[in-house]
């Protein structure tokens, strides 16, 4: 211990003290800030360009999910339209169908009462021809037998006949 | 980054191979001023009995010319010398062999007192400076008359004058404080083109995030840490490359000094009690949850908590620094007092995983310290849900 006090100079003591403190603050100014901020600040940097290229692999991976969802709707839009054009299709065609069968329908029934009227006229016309005929023919047969007679009397008696027998 | 490494602690381990020739170099060139020193203490002989006996010792081996292998004693006691001098602080900063500079040293002893340390002659003469006498003994500067006796006072303690000199391990804090600047400064500039470390900071940043990281968020937490990061970032790369400097064979040791590390140490402390918050004091003063009786009781092994951090962090840094040095010296120096090839291969193989070892150390105990120091702040600044 002794030997330690003796060995002990006040004077080293007193250079080192002081050049080591100045050595602290010199080098604080010109050596371990700036050291220490380009480290913090490429460290920053780095971090930063993990964390943007964390971002950026969310955003391409969250971009695809919407494309993938805009391709599903789009998909799903177009079976939504063709089933919707299909229906329609078959509606109308339905409806075509249904309207063409009323039509057929209404003209048959037109069709049938003209023919019912044309019948109608028709027998209406031969029942007039037949009985024109039929006194054209009485009026020759009963010019005929009227011009005798013995046959214009027979005739009248016939007919008197007829007439009692109804 | 590797491959670098590898070859300069190659490098650094054969410097350190050469390390007892060097000391051997040393004592042939003090050689002639030691006979000048050793007639200067003979005339002084009748007045410093004390400087003298001291000196009388380091003379017969230390310093001395060259120690014959037989002469088992008198080599261990050069190791011995040799080891000492590397972990003292010194006033000049010798390199290798005769090459070195010479340091200011700088005194209060009424007024102030500036001069080269060359005045000393390598430690062996008086110096001289507006009519006061200098000497260094140990490694520390002593007041002596105009003959080199060392003074005393009326204790009968050595004259220390007040010692404020630019030694070797002033230097070396120094000269690390602006390496540091200019290391940390560039790494910093680099970041002004690109977020991407380059070139030192390749290497430095990873660190800089591991302080941050493992040792401050966990121990101080995410709201407070940012506060404490300078001062952290700092002890750890401060301690680390000091205790690297100590590796090199400069034969720097400054975390291996106590100044030094009481001084980090104390820093921690301060920064510890100026953060607590009222919850650390309550820990401290009036422990929450235990029993009144008890709490005194724990307050006081608290405060004795509060002195023994850091003097614990003090003795860490420096017993372990210190022992590291040791250990690889007293191996090298083996190889001097075996005086043989059989020896010197092992020894040198001990020294270099030793020396491994040690750079292993180096970097584990600015860890630790730093590791501690974060989890001091952490207890002072932590809010605790109210029991």
């Amino acid at each position: 211990m002794d030997k330690l006090i003796n060995d002990f100079s006040i004077g080293l003591f007193f250079w080192q003290s002081l050049v080591f403190l100045l050595l602290i603050f010199v080098l604080k100014k010109y050596a371990w800030k700036p050291i220490l901020n380009a480290v913090n600040e490429r460290e920053q940097s780095i971090e930063d360009a993990l964390k943007e290229a964390e971002k950026a692999r969310l955003e391409m991976q969250s971009l695809q999910e919407s494309n993938e969802a805009i391709l599903k709707e789009a998909r799903e839009e177009r079976e939504r339209i063709l089933k919707e054009a299909r229906d329609m299709k078959n509606k109308m065609i339905s409806e075509a169908k249904d309207a063409a069968a009323t039509e057929a329908d209404k003209a048959i029934v037109s069709a049938k009462a003209a023919i019912e009227a044309e019948k109608s006229a028709a027998i209406a016309e031969l029942k007039n021809q037949a009985a024109s005929l039929s006194i054209d023919v009485a009026e020759k047969i009963l010019g005929q037998e009227l011009s005798a007679e013995n046959k214009q009397t027979a005739m009248i008696g016939k007919i008197i006949e007829d007439v009692k027998f109804n | 980054m590797i491959s670098k490494f590898t070859a300069l602690s190659a490098f650094v381990g054969l410097m350190f191979f050469s390390a007892p020739a060097v000391a051997q170099d040393h004592g042939h060139e003090n050689t002639h001023l030691e006979n000048a020193h050793q007639n200067d203490a003979q005339n002084n002989e009748a007045h410093g009995e004390e400087l003298h006996g001291e000196e009388a010792h380091s003379e017969g081996h230390g310093h001395g010319a060259f120690v014959p292998a037989s002469d088992t004693e008198g080599r261990k006691a050069v190791v011995k010398e040799t080891v000492e001098h590397h972990l003292a602080d010194s006033y000049e900063f010798h390199i290798v062999g005769p090459v070195g500079f010479p340091l200011p040293v700088i005194l209060f002893d009424n007024g102030l007192k500036v001069f080269s340390s060359a005045k000393f002659q390598h430690g062996e003469s008086v110096a001289e400076v507006d009519g006061q006498y200098y000497v260094i003994h140990h490694s520390k500067i002593y007041k002596t008359d105009a003959e080199g006796n060392m003074l005393l006072d009326e204790a009968g303690h050595h004259i220390k004058p007040l010692d404020f000199s630019i030694t070797k391990n002033v230097f070396m804090i120094m000269f690390m404080a602006v390496f540091m600047f200019f290391l940390f400064r560039g790494v910093a500039k680099t970041y002004k083109n690109s977020l991407v470390p380059s070139k030192a900071g390749r290497f430095l940043e990873p660190l800089i995030v591991l302080i941050r990281d493992e040792i401050a968020i966990p121990n101080i937490g995410e709201k407070h840490y940012k506060r404490y990061m300078s001062f952290l970032l700092t002890i750890f790369f401060f301690i680390w490359f000091l205790n690297l400097a100590g590796m090199t064979p400069l034969g720097v040791n400054v975390t291996g000094n106590i100044a030094v590390t009481v001084s980090l140490a104390l820093m921690t402390f301060f920064i510890t009690q100026f953060s607590g918050k009222k919850d650390y004091w309550m820990h401290i003063f009036w422990m929450p949850g235990v029993p009144v009786l008890l709490r005194p009781v724990l307050a006081v092994i608290e405060l004795i908590g509060l002195v023994v951090k850091p003097f614990s962090l003090t003795i860490r840094l420096y017993a372990n620094m210190l022992a590291g040095h040791v250990v690889i010296m007293s191996i090298l120096g083996l190889i001097y007092i075996f005086a043989s090839y059989t020896a010197a291969i092992p020894f040198t193989g001990l020294t270099l995983f030793l020396y491994v070892l040690e750079l292993l150390v180096a970097a584990l105990q600015a860890y630790i310290f730093t590791m501690l120091a974060s989890l001091y702040f952490g207890a002072a600044v932590e809010e605790h849900d109210h029991h």
